[in-house]
């Protein structure tokens, strides 16, 4: 048996500062999109509070980037409350946002299912409304790796995240009312299943090993995008019979009505080239098409990672006109632009 | 017991936290994702820091709200919500007083228990925080009734504490991030429920030294 030497190959200064140096670099890369207040521990888009927009802030631990950080800017969030890696941000900084980008129309947090997220998130809710502010939350738990039970924490929010922001983001820059965009968002993520597959495990700065050993040959299925291990491991296969094991766990549970139109989401987890994400893609164009659906929208990229862990999830969101008109529509954010 | 005792447990917990965190993380990569010790860490070294500034005169109470509120700033993920409810609990049930007895103290540790479990809404056998706490506070209370003197009720309960953490090992998770495992779960003993029991460690450590 060979023992395997892990080392990190990461570029670091001090593991401890990596998350607060990425976001001090985001900004310099970006100040016309998003200014980063280091006190505070937050991004927020540049320009913010617009008075009688409806603001939008999400958060959570870092090393998913570009979530959520890339995504403030025009036609998605004002803010974006970013954690240690992998670790929830605390209530004092959803409420600095929050109080931030407030003008006057109201806040929409969106939290992904994790129990320490929500914990956060519903403390800082509490804050806010005492201070005045009235915050819708929306929870995104669009994973069908997790059996939605009383014995598990429900299903976690991973990539109808990124959908539901471009989404939501559209909509409040449309000027819709906050409990019109709070119904939107839980609308894609009500129409939205995603399923990850794990080719490798990832490396936290701060613990300077991988957080599973995954031996040559085998793969981990339904994983989550904290590098935890999945719902189980299976030897590995081709990418067709990969995919097919995705689009089979999605569609089974979203149910999407016959010949349908979808946005197909192929999400690469850190690790993994364009030249396979595209790959997939491809497998799954031909199968969701297979299975009488049409996909009339893609997004094929790393925008929702597991820092650098080679693997992929899919996201089907099932789309009617208007979730497809605030698709199209104009965004300009530092991971995502298109329409200006 | 006075504020005193207070910040002795609170400094204990600090460093025996410190001493163990990478077996918390360790424990923590095998359900979760590995970085329960480095977060706990971080909180309980902004705690004493957060009471290095309040006088002797802070009533005991009042130390445990400070303590509760550092550890939901600092700590982040599931753990700082719910040691912060547990601890401002306690705090809110010791009150004003400058000193409190035996009985005072499992009520406080009732209140944290029940702090948590109102946050968290965990039940025994779930495999969380509260398979460590809600032993401990129901072994204090058995051993104050019973008559046991203070430093035994709260070694009692420390042990309660452990047992309960090491009771998690065949359970499934039904709680928090190791859920997601399902089954896999089982054959681990959970971090959230070992940091309790460090926690309460530290406790019967200071108690006894406030007799020294």
């Amino acid at each position: 048996m060979s023992v395997v030497e892990h080392t990190m190959r990461k570029f670091l200064n001090d593991p401890a500062d990596v998350v607060r140096e990425s976001l001090a670099g985001l900004a310099a890369a970006h100040p016309d999109l998003v200014r980063y207040d280091a006190e505070a521990q937050i991004l927020v888009r540049a320009g913010t509070p617009a008075q009688g927009k409806v603001a939008l802030i999400s958060g959570g631990g870092s090393g998913h980037e570009p979530l959520h950080g890339g995504f403030v800017g025009r036609g998605m969030l004002d803010a974006a409350c970013p954690g240690e890696v992998f670790t929830s941000p605390v209530p004092d900084q959803m409420l600095a946002a929050t109080k931030a980008v407030d003008g006057g129309a109201g806040v929409v947090h969106i939290v992904k299912n994790y129990t320490g997220d929500v914990m956060n998130f519903k403390l800082a809710a509490e804050d806010a409304a005492d201070e005045g502010i009235a915050v819708e939350s929306v929870l995104v738990d669009d994973d069908v790796a997790v059996e939605d039970s009383l014995y598990t924490a429900g299903r976690r929010g991973v990539g109808a995240t990124v959908l539901l922001e471009k989404i939501a983001g559209a909509a409040a820059e449309q000027g819709r009312d906050v409990e019109a965009v709070a119904a939107l968002a839980r609308r894609v993520n009500g129409r939205s299943r995603s399923f990850g597959v794990a080719l490798s495990s990832c490396t936290p700065p701060a613990a300077g090993k991988p957080i599973f050993d995954l031996p040559d040959g085998e793969i981990e299925l339904g994983i989550g995008i904290h590098g935890e291990p999945g719902r189980r491991r299976e030897a590995t296969r081709t990418a067709h019979e990969i995919v097919e094991v995705m689009v089979e766990a999605v569609l089974s549970d979203l149910a999407p009505a016959e010949n349908s139109r979808v946005l197909a989401f192929v999400n690469g987890m850190g690790g993994t080239p364009a030249l396979e994400l595209y790959l997939l893609y491809g497998e799954v164009d031909r199968q969701l098409r297979a299975a009488g659906l049409e996909p009339v929208r893609n997004l094929v990229g790393s925008y929702i990672t597991s820092l650098e862990m080679a693997g992929a999830s899919l996201t089907v969101l099932e789309l009617d006109d208007d979730l497809v008109a605030l698709w199209d529509a104009p965004v300009h954010t530092p991971a995502l632009r298109w329409g200006v | 017991m006075q504020a005193q005792t207070i910040i002795r447990w609170l400094s204990e917990a600090e460093g025996q936290i410190k001493s163990q965190s990478d077996y918390l993380t360790q424990l923590d990569a095998a359900i979760g994702d590995g970085d329960h010790g480095t977060n706990m860490r971080r909180g309980f070294d902004a705690v004493g820091k957060a009471l290095a500034g309040q006088g002797d005169t802070t009533p005991p109470g009042r130390l445990l709200t400070v303590a509760g509120k550092t550890l939901v700033a600092t700590v982040g993920g599931a753990s700082g919500p719910l040691w912060g409810s547990a601890l401002r609990r306690a705090g809110r049930a010791l009150g004003d007083v400058e000193s409190f007895d035996g009985e005072r103290l499992a009520d406080a540790l009732d209140a944290a228990v029940e702090g948590v479990i109102d946050l968290g809404a965990a039940s025994p056998g779930d495999k969380t925080m509260v398979d460590a706490l809600l032993p401990a506070a129901r072994a204090l209370r058995e051993e104050l009734g019973a008559g046991a003197p203070l430093d035994h009720a709260v070694r009692a309960a420390a042990e309660a504490a452990r047992s309960g953490a090491e009771a998690t090992v065949p359970m499934r998770a039904r709680k928090g991030r190791a859920s997601y495992l399902g089954e896999r779960s089982i054959g681990h003993q959970d971090p959230g429920a070992t940091s309790a029991a460090i926690i309460l460690a530290a406790l019967s450590a200071a108690v006894d030294s406030s007799r020294d």
